[in-house]
């Protein structure tokens, strides 16, 4: 048999281990448009900002490749795909015969339809080859506007701000990480890049990109006109599903999957930032963007490739990132609106801790941990494991919240390994 | 696999287990030494938790899954395939703490001044793990498959 597998990052090595626990004779191949080994997406800022130097981002050891006996095509770009023939097609004109293809092949930036992007200096942010073309222009002393104060601005920020760069965030939301952080949070988090001479204008976004070959400076919604040598988009990503438009494939913002990441068509996976599979906390089909899926969905795809039947709970949204010595670890619904939420908070301005628990019903639904993040795992595990967290409800936000809080009956199962009756 | 289990009942809250948890992973591997010479002594690798009467402490469940080790984003945290132990290569890790989001006994503790993950090693390199060889009342027990209660 052989599997045929686009995009050689997470999602790609979560398949590749699961597949060959159990089967090492089916062929793999990968196919890559990136010509480097598998690395770690998000260690990019890490590079940027001199942190992590590139032999160091290697995401699997060198002989990852010959190890799992996997084919690898890479610098090619997979540009379509013949569902009944079996066939994916590759730019150049060659093509790939396939038993079982796993679609992987991540996201892709948004660019706003402004004009003079085709000026030079103008990046995204997304890829090894983006960092090392930022790093190149991104001289000390220079100037930066990065669009956008996402998680993927925010991280660009920091490296940027490693380099020497003078950087403003420009975002349209009234606060920077508006996906993951209320408004308690994002204070507090603005304030220590603040802190650090990083600009962060709210409320508009880039009208009109100034400059002749090179950009010179953007013209905001607002008005304002701000200097840059370089810019930064980075208003998000969406599902790159390219390759499958003109198939049969089902597609709503990303590829739509089941629970065993299959798509609608007999044999055609798809995980990670392509794939839109379910969500147990919205209870419906939603892409998450993230590393930990991104693996763990691979692991699954991989399995039922090779007939194994296991299928995914689904996943919520997490995320673990920080500026410096300021951490945040969020999980599920940070910010309802709704009343059926209960709120369970505390903010103390000194230490610049905050906590914020979203309760629903009896179940903890989502968090917010900023700078008190150690063992913030208990409480992804009570929304994985949809707890009730009725007996302990009270202690939440004690600083030394642990197992101890639990009733002893359950404390012990999970401590002992015995099962829950 | 063998692991380490915690017979609360019997734990008297002396964080014995801490502090040979720390000598173990120092330098001279010796109480006093660890204690006296070392001017960054190691992060424990071991949680303690104290509400009186009860206290207990919690290691690493070294997780068939382990949720920590398909999360973490360079590759830092591994599973031997051998052994099963769940342990951090401190030179790949970043500390960017998505291995603290994902576990869920909160056995992972941020070594802050080198910004790397510290977690139980079941003591690897000493063959035995000095908590249990060490706890005076025998709380701690190293075993396969649980214990009963
Ligand atoms: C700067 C940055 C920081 C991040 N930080 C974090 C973080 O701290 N924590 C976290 O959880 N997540 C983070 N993320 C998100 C994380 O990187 C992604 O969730 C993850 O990389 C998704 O993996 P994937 O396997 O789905 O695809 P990707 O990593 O997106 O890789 C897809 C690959 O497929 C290739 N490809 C696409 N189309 C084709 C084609 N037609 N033919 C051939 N090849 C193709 C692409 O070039 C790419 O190499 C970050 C992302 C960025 C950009
Ligand atoms: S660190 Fe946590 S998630 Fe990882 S193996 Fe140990 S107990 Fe499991
Ligand atoms: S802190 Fe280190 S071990 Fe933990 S997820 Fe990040 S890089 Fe991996």
């Amino acid at each position: 048999m052989r599997i045929v597998i686009i995009g050689n990052s997470v999602a790609m090595v979560g398949a590749v281990e699961a597949i060959r626990k159990y089967d090492t004779s089916s062929e793999i191949v990968v196919i890559s448009d990136e010509t480097y080994h598998v690395y770690s997406r998000p260690l990019i800022s890490y590079y940027l900002g001199n942190l992590v130097s590139e032999d160091k981002m290697i995401y699997r050891e060198k002989d990852f490749y010959r190890k799992n006996k996997v084919e690898t095509v890479f610098g090619i770009k997979a540009i379509s795909i013949d569902e009944r023939k079996k066939e994916v097609y590759l730019e150049k004109g060659d093509s790939i015969s396939f038993d079982k293809l796993l679609i992987a092949t991540g996201g892709k930036p948004i660019i706003p339809p402004v004009e003079g992007l085709n000026k030079k200096n103008v990046h995204t942010f997304i890829k090894m080859d983006d960092a090392k073309k930022l790093k190149e222009a991104a001289k000390p002393g220079s100037k930066a506007v990065i669009v956008g104060g996402g998680l993927i601005g925010f991280k660009a920020a920091e490296g940027l701000h490693h380099l020497g760069v003078d950087v403003t965030i420009v975002e349209l939301a009234d606060r920077i990480l508006s996906t993951i952080l209320d408004a308690e949070g994002a204070s507090l988090v603005s304030q220590s890049l603040q802190n650090d001479g990083i600009k962060i204008i709210t409320g508009t976004t880039v009208d009109k990109i100034i400059g002749d070959e090179y950009v010179k400076g953007v013209l905001l919604k607002n008005g304002q006109e701000l200097e840059a040598d370089n810019l930064i988009i980075a208003i998000g990503v969406v599902p790159n599903v390219d390759v499958v438009k003109n198939t049969s494939i089902s597609i709503n913002r990303g590829i739509l999957v089941d629970n065993t990441m299959k798509t609608s068509v007999e044999d055609v996976y798809a995980a990670g930032d392509v794939a839109e599979g379910y969500d147990m906390l919205v209870e419906s089909n939603r892409v998450v963007p993230i590393w930990p899926n991104a693996y763990m969905q691979g692991e699954i795809a991989g399995l039922n490739m090779i007939g194994i039947n296991k299928s995914f709970k689904g996943i919520f949204p997490m995320n673990s990132i920080g500026y410096k010595n300021t951490n945040m670890i969020t999980a599920g619904i940070t910010n309802p609106q709704q009343e059926e939420f209960e709120i369970i908070s505390k903010i103390d301005h000194n230490r610049k801790y905050y906590k914020k628990f979203v309760v629903k019903e009896n179940r903890l639904v989502g968090f917010i941990l900023i700078n008190d993040i150690d063992r913030a795992g208990l409480f992804t595990g009570f929304i994985k494991n949809e707890t009730d967290i009725t007996p302990f409800k009270k202690y939440l936000l004690n600083d030394d919240f642990g197992f101890i809080y639990l009733p002893k009956k359950l404390r012990k199962a999970k401590m002992l390994d015995l099962e829950v009756v | 696999m063998k692991k380490v289990y915690v017979k609360e009942e019997v734990c008297v809250g002396c964080r014995l287990c801490e502090v040979y948890c720390i000598t173990s992973h120092s330098k001279y591997k010796d109480v006093l030494k660890a204690y006296k010479l070392e001017t960054q002594r190691p992060t424990p690798r071991i949680v303690i938790e104290e509400n009186k009467p009860v206290s207990f402490s919690l290691q690493c469940r070294h997780c068939d899954d382990a949720p920590c080790v398909k999360s973490c984003i360079t590759g830092a945290m591994q599973k031997d395939p051998l052994t099963g132990v769940v342990t951090c290569d401190t030179d790949k890790c970043v500390g960017c703490w998505t291995c603290v989001l994902v576990c869920e006994f909160g056995a992972i503790i941020r070594d802050v001044n080198n910004k790397v993950a510290s977690k139980c090693d079941l003591c690897a390199e000493a063959g035995e793990p000095a908590c249990v060889k060490n706890c005076p009342n025998e709380a701690l027990v190293y075993s396969e498959g649980g214990i009963s209660v």
